[in-house]
């Protein structure tokens, strides 16, 4: 404990437990609807898609990659939400091929054209998150700051709406609810907060930041508002604790969040079958 | 008249389903669709509802009916069964539209999900969970949101479908209080029984046909097939 508070007296430390914190709000707010809605493949498959993008940017040795990385992905999230509503088994295998096909493509670049001595190195990075955590400047946590705001700011204004879009897409349009409007949104966010979070626990475990809040969650709440405020209590619990901890005792940034986050997951359904 | 449809033709981008559909209805009637599955009973409420596009022909609403709102109940089998939500928030979702503009539920929103509920005599489960609640508890919850919804229309999909009989029946004499309180009612059903015993009006669906009767005329039609 006095080594943890010893280490937040040095910036990088505290942009870094900022910049987690944020994210794993930001994602937390979305992974009730994806969950709910049956979308967390499209986080999956969105934290590939932007897995390739980042490494077409740096190939192309586009310094700011989220010039590339974010209209890419957010690109594939409209494509993929469209697709895995017509369902089917061919919306399936062409989401697989999308989101496997980008990772494969994203590899293959980064060999041929190695930006960096380290290749192996670099791909570990980016697709289980890397010290780059710790390395952030502060005008990375300033724009991830305004991500989450965005995004939190958002979600609260329209969260009724996304409630009924949710829970009954059907009925909602029927009551008039631009539905379309509300899918498109939520695609475009869930894009902007998986290339946000892969910063953080990089590409493969991206999608563990949207789904085991949500799903820690739901076996706590009955209610709708509850499980989305315990979700985002949850993953920002987990992100302090887990991106301490591996502060403290030097173990990869990603994989503890993840780690973390799949002790409370199975602490709540303790909770749960204990309650029954 | 509030609802006309002239040789309207309903189904998806892969094709008509149901053609030449003809009915008039009232401000007021109590309407029972019925027909064997898959006959385009859903695609129809669906058109009627605003959700799919008529193929051909013409729907036309009365006036302002339409933007007051129609309540819709979908078929069961959409809503997940483990969605976890209070009833209050299920049924206030019925407003979703009606906050004026605004982003957020007010007073008056509140109330009015309030009186729906106690109209259905649901007003003790508010703060209960959706999901642990029986079938017939949730098809309650279902057309409370509905009446949220609705000003004079209501859709409702096969709403005792998977209920037991005394829940049916419960559900049933709910129904048909809303439309003695002046509530127009379009419900799909296989009960052709309650059909002959509540409905004003039939739509029945045969093959790719339809034909609009009276209950009466439905009657002594049946009468003559046995
Ligand atoms: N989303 C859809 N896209 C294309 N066809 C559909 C869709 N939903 C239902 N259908 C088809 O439309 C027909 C009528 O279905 P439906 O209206 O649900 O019948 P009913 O409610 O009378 O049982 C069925 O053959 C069904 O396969
Ligand atoms: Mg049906």
């Amino acid at each position: 404990m006095n080594e943890l508070v010893q280490y937040l007296s040095y910036p990088f430390v505290r942009y870094a437990l900022a910049a987690g914190v944020l994210t794993a709000l930001c994602s937390s707010l979305l992974g009730v609807t994806l969950v709910l809605k049956r979308y967390s493949f499209i986080g999956d498959g969105l934290s590939h898609v932007a897995f390739g993008a980042m490494a077409i940017a740096a190939v192309l040795s586009i310094s700011e990659e989220m010039i590339v990385v974010l209209p890419l992905t957010m690109i594939c999230a409209v494509l993929m939400l469209k697709k895995g509503r017509n369902a089917g088994v061919k919306g399936d295998a062409a989401l697989a091929m999308l989101s496997v096909g980008a990772m494969a493509i994203g590899y293959l670049l980064l060999n041929i054209f190695p930006t960096s001595a380290n290749i192996s190195g670099d791909v570990c990075s980016t697709l289980f998150g890397s010290t780059s955590i710790l390395t952030l400047s502060s005008a990375d946590v300033v724009t991830c700051v305004i991500m989450s705001v965005l995004v939190t700011g958002i979600f609260i204004i329209m969260y009724n709406r996304i409630f009924a879009v949710t829970f009954d897409e059907d009925f909602a349009k029927a009551s008039g609810v631009n539905t379309e409007f509300y899918n498109l949104l939520i695609a475009v966010i869930t894009a902007v907060v998986i290339v946000l979070a892969m910063n953080l626990v990089g590409a493969l475990l991206t999608s563990a930041l949207i789904v085991f809040p949500a799903l820690s969650s739901m076996r706590l709440f009955d209610s709708f508002r509850k499980v989305i405020i315990s979700s985002a209590v949850i993953a920002m619990t987990a992100a302090f604790v887990g991106i301490s901890m591996s502060i403290v005792i030097s173990t990869p940034v990603g994989a503890t969040v993840v780690v973390v986050n799949i002790f409370i997951f199975a602490a709540c359904s303790a909770i749960r079958s204990v309650k029954k | 008249m509030q609802i006309q449809c002239k040789n309207l033709t309903v189904g998806y981008e892969d094709g008509p389903v149901a053609e030449k559909i003809n009915f008039e209805i009232e401000e007021g009637d109590y309407v029972y669709v019925v027909g064997d599955n898959g006959s385009g009973k859903t695609t129809l409420l669906k058109t009627l509802a605003g959700l799919i596009k008529p193929l051909d022909g013409l729907l036309t609403y009365e006036n302002t009916t339409k933007e007051a709102g129609v309540g819709y109940l979908p078929q069961h089998t959409q809503i997940q069964k483990d969605f976890p939500a209070s009833v209050a928030e299920i049924v206030l979702s019925g407003r979703v539209r009606k906050t004026g503009g605004g982003p957020f539920y007010n007073a008056e929103d509140k109330k009015t999900a309030q009186e729906k509920m106690k109209k259905l005599g649901i007003e003790n489960l508010a703060s209960k969970a959706y999901r642990n609640l029986s079938g017939g508890q949730q098809q309650r919850v279902l057309l409370a949101r509905a009446l949220c919804a609705a000003e004079s229309i209501l859709l409702l999909d096969e709403p005792v479908s998977g209920l037991d009989p005394a829940a049916a029946s419960e559900m049933y004499d709910c129904i048909r209080q809303l439309n003695d309180d002046g509530m127009t009612v379009i419900m799909i059903s296989h009960d052709v029984d309650s059909a002959l015993e509540y409905a004003d009006k039939i739509l029945e669906f045969r093959g790719n046909r339809t034909r609009f009767v009276s209950k009466e005329l439905y009657r002594s039609a049946r009468g003559n097939m046995k």
